[in-house]
């Protein structure tokens, strides 16, 4: 029969009511991202494009720069900018805690000293206050300890005491110092005055509850900005080339002014430069790390960790 | 057990405490209730001296908080002097104000062994011991904030307890908490109260109040408007100010 046969098609073509899956079973499809992959493309050709030139431009004079980036004068010049950052991190942190102290100090006295300090050493540009210091003998001779004002025990001739070095290593301490001073104290008023008011309530003896409660958790927004500075001041010691001290950038500048190889010695010098920030970050990333603990419920992993979790995951 | 007699206090031009008298006896529970910016929490912040009066007295088991008395002059005390007087002070926070960089068990542990000079072998079992005690046993090496709001609670007042106090001040120890984790804090102050610990306790919780208390003091504007056992000044409020006051809270 046609009639029933017409009726009872559609019926058949449906399909059964256990087929259609429910929303919440089907499957999920990604969207695509077309312009980022264009971009990934974009960036790579342009990677490849330079990392070629680097290779083949005869300019950057490789063989030169092979020469000369292991030699012992590189070396020792090295040293040398390593000396004038660490002893100028060390005492620029140290007088630097001394001053934020003091600004942070209830004697309105030492706060304006303090101030005082920072406002002076942040107006004064580096390389002219370097020159001061490298011509101190100009102005002071002699220097001498003994009673202000009163005898004299000890004499120096300040062109003994300071040599260029030690002219540079103060030059830089004093300058660091400034900056130190502020970033220490942002740390330390970061942190919530509820712990200081709880440590207080507690009967906890002063010195520790700066020690113990306070700059801990300072250190987590000290830290950032102190390895700043401290990679700032690596780059910034070549500025004491000015006082004909033999760090890496003024040895680097003698080398190729006899052999007028400007850009391969320039190279050798940012190859180390770069060497050095990076230890400097490395170091800065675990330290940070562990100034971080009790700040998440758990600690993101370390690159490191993320390696070996996705290769894991691979295998 | 505390004598508070005749204090005033001032932030600039603002009168926040105008003169006020208070005595807490030995082993009994004061809550004070009151409006926010009435001087509730700086009352109790002035009896540990976290806050310095500007006139007036507190003595707390008889000693004199903040100063000694040579002849006719009060001298301020030295800054260690008055870090010791507080270590017989025990405060609970409103926001906890735990060491948030130091576990649980260290936050414990740090006052006796720094403040009261005693042994952290002797002091880590006794920790633990009060860490169990408010609920919290487990959580010893746990960082504070990996814990939730009523158990950060319950470690502040095991830390205060460390001490060994011979009063404890609560200020508005549940504000901060959800309404859920309310009760888990209060049951360890009334398992306190029960034990017999002089604790002066500024909250909003009505309820509780009238289940602990052996006085309730009501201050407003800087002074205590009335004071006596819950029956009295919740039930029977004699001044206008308090019956409009506890009838909004309930």
């Amino acid at each position: 029969m046609s009639t029933t046969s017409l009726t009872s098609a559609p019926h058949a073509a449906d399909p059964p009511q256990t087929a259609v899956p429910d929303d919440a079973d089907l499957p999920v499809v990604g969207r695509r991202h077309p312009w980022r992959w264009a971009g990934v493309a974009v960036v790579l050709v342009l990677l490849a494009m330079f990392v070629h030139g680097l290779a083949t431009n005869p300019g950057w004079d490789w063989p030169t720069f092979l020469q000369f980036v292991t030699t012992r004068t590189i070396f020792s010049a090295l040293w040398v900018t390593i000396q004038l950052t660490v002893y100028g991190t060390v005492l620029g942190f140290t007088l630097g805690a001394v001053i934020a102290t003091m600004r942070l100090s209830t004697s309105p006295f030492l706060q304006v000293v303090a101030w005082g300090y920072i406002w002076a050493f942040r107006s004064i540009p580096l390389i002219v206050q370097l020159l001061f210091w490298f011509n101190i003998a100009y102005l002071y001779q002699e220097l001498s300890l003994g009673i202000p004002f009163g005898p004299e025990f000890v004499q120096f001739s300040t062109n003994n005491l300071f040599g260029a070095l030690g002219a540079a290593v103060l030059g830089l301490a004093l300058h660091q110092a400034a900056y130190a001073a502020e970033i220490i104290r942002g740390g330390i008023i970061s942190v919530d005055q509820g712990q200081l008011e709880a440590a207080a309530a507690l009967g906890i003896p002063r010195l520790r509850q700066f020690f113990r409660i306070v700059l801990p958790q300072a250190m987590r927004s000290i830290l950032p900005n102190g390895a700043n500075e401290v990679i700032s001041l690596f780059k910034g010691t070549s500025i004491v080339s000015v006082m004909a001290i033999p760090e890496l950038f003024y040895q680097v500048q003698v080398i190729y002014g006899r052999n007028s190889r400007v850009v391969p010695l320039l190279m050798v010098a940012t190859v180390w430069y770069i060497v050095l920030t990076t230890l400097l970050s490395v170091a800065q990333f675990y330290v940070e790390r562990h100034f971080a603990r009790g700040t998440a419920r758990e600690l993101p992993p370390t690159p490191w960790q993320r390696v070996r979790r996705t290769w894991r995951a691979a295998r | 057990m505390i004598d508070v007699r005749g204090v005033h206090k001032s932030f600039g031009e603002l009168d926040v405490l105008k003169g006020v008298d208070l005595e807490v006896r030995a082993g009994t529970v004061t809550v004070i209730l009151g409006p926010s910016g009435s001087g509730k929490s700086t009352l109790l912040r002035s009896i540990n001296h976290l806050e310095k009066v500007d006139r007036g007295l507190i003595r707390i088991d008889g000693e004199l908080m903040g100063y000694r008395r040579r002849g006719n002059k009060l001298h301020e005390l030295r800054e260690r002097e008055i870090l010791r007087q507080r270590s017989q002070v025990g405060f609970v926070f409103q926001n906890f104000n735990l060491f948030g960089h130091l576990t649980v068990l260290q936050n414990v542990v740090e006052a006796p062994v720094s403040a009261q000079r005693r042994k952290r072998g002797e002091v880590e079992p006794l920790a633990r011991e009060l860490l169990d005690r408010v609920g919290v046993g487990d959580k010893a090496d746990a960082y504070p904030r990996q814990l939730s709001g009523g158990q950060q609670q319950r470690v502040a007042i095991a830390r205060a307890l460390a001490l060994r106090p011979k009063v404890l001040l609560f200020d508005e120890p549940t504000s901060a908490l959800d309404p859920e984790l309310v009760g888990e804090v209060l049951d360890v102050i009334k398992e306190l109260a029960r034990d017999g610990a002089t604790m002066v306790v500024v909250t909003h919780e009505i309820g509780f109040a009238r289940e602990i208390a052996d006085t309730v003091v009501f201050i407003d504007g800087g002074r205590i408007v009335e004071s006596g056992p819950p029956r009295e000044v919740l039930d029977n409020p004699v001044h206008e100010r308090t019956r409009a006051f506890i009838s909004k809270v309930l």
